[in-house]
């Protein structure tokens, strides 16, 4: 029997992206069948399937004390794969297809708006929670601010400005819950924002930034609308490196 | 053949990906900026151009179809990998500042919708 699980295990595990597509594809199925049965669809599917996935992860992580979800657990490590970057971008260029070109350009300056107010506003407001929890130096205030912004931002910014392990850790952390937030809050209150046509989306994807967060919380309400969000999502990361540790960070020093 | 459309889709994704580090590396950002969003403009470019010349057949369309129709299992497979762990083991500070921000951002959506449509008179839907 013992040797049974052994060569399962050996199998599964060398066979790694072939055994993550089977067991997100069982779950994606098992969503759908819920969506169906329990929630009359109210709840679609991917919003299921999404909520499963990040269960897995905390236990994962629980499991295994590590930072990658499921895939640490090494029959499993090829959703890892599956769900990283490489994946994940080549995926989203191809939501692209079939996208008119007008439709981006239409939406330029508001884009390009809701990028800056994004990028600012997750800054001010992470800094005024790490302002609140007592702390009052610059280079803190900066990097939480940073996190707020996206998980990238805020060790980026952190590792320019030198900031403790500490305030790092916690900058990541701070991105993390706005990104698992944004995918999972995103189809409960995109009809009270409007989030139903290309250029919310747009819009939407330039506010919130996490890349990962928009590209889940907008399959769960509209995949049409991926691409959109997707878009001007990707230039949001770095813009924020580019600003946090320059001129953000002048202004929390004048202000501290 | 379906390989063409895999293939220009990975080509455009490593020109925006090239891309999006030159232009990270020449405003002094350790970052990507924009890559996958400048691959997204060159897929809808150089498909719009083959469509024209009547270059595109169905089969190299397949190519580029099957990777957006497998887009959400890739996303749950994406927040499977999360470090859903670490964001709640982040402590107050952390999930302040994530939840405040997230709340902060959602309510800017409708407003900078608005703002952006001056050719539209208000109350059109």
């Amino acid at each position: 029997m013992i040797e049974v699980v052994d060569s399962l295990e050996a199998v599964m595990t060398k066979y790694s992206l072939v055994t993550a597509f089977a067991v997100i594809g069982l779950t994606v199925w098992i969503s759908y069948f819920l969506s169906a049965r329990l929630t009359f669809g109210r709840l679609h599917g991917s919003a299921i399937a999404i909520l499963i996935g990040l269960v897995m992860a905390y236990i994962g992580g629980v499991v295994t004390d590590g930072t990658k979800g499921i895939a640490d657990i090494e029959v499993l490590a090829g959703i890892g794969l599956m769900g990283g970057a490489m994946f994940r971008d080549i995926a989203i260029v191809a939501t692209a297809f079939g996208v008119r070109l007008e439709e981006f350009l239409e939406t330029g300056l508001s884009g390009v708006l809701s990028l800056f107010s994004g990028v600012l506003v997750s800054f001010a407001v992470g800094g005024m929670v790490a302002f609140a929890f007592g702390y009052r130096d610059a280079v803190s205030i900066t990097t939480i601010g940073g996190g707020a912004a996206t998980y990238i931002v805020g060790p980026v910014t952190g590792t320019a400005l030198s900031a403790s392990d500490e305030v790092m850790a916690l900058s990541v952390a701070a991105g993390l819950v706005k990104s698992i937030l944004v995918m999972t809050m995103t189809p409960v209150v995109a009809p009270w924002i409007g989030l139903d046509n290309p250029r919310s989306a747009l819009i939407f994807g330039g506010l919130m930034g996490t890349t990962s967060g928009v590209a889940a919380g907008l399959a769960a309400t509209d995949p049409k609308l991926v691409p959109y969000g997707a878009m001007t999502a990707t230039f949001y990361t770095g813009l924020g490196c580019l600003v946090g540790p320059s001129i953000v960070f002048l202004v929390v020093r004048a202000l501290v | 053949m379906a390989i063409y459309g895999t293939a220009l889709l990975s080509v455009c994704l490593l020109v925006g990906l090239i891309t999006g580090k030159l232009l990270g590396m020449a405003i002094g950002v350790d970052a990507n900026v924009g890559g996958v969003g400048i691959a997204m403009l060159v897929l809808i470019l150089a498909c719009d151009r083959l469509h024209r010349s009547g270059r595109m057949q169905p089969p190299t369309e397949s190519g580029i179809v099957f990777w957006s129709s497998i887009y959400i299992p890739i996303v749950v497979a994406m927040a499977a990998s999360q470090n859903v762990r670490g964001a709640i083991t982040g402590g107050p500070v952390a999930i302040a500042a994530g939840v405040l921000a997230v709340i902060v951002c959602f309510a800017m959506v409708p407003m900078i919708s608005r703002i952006g449509r001056r050719d539209v008179p208000d109350g059109e839907p």
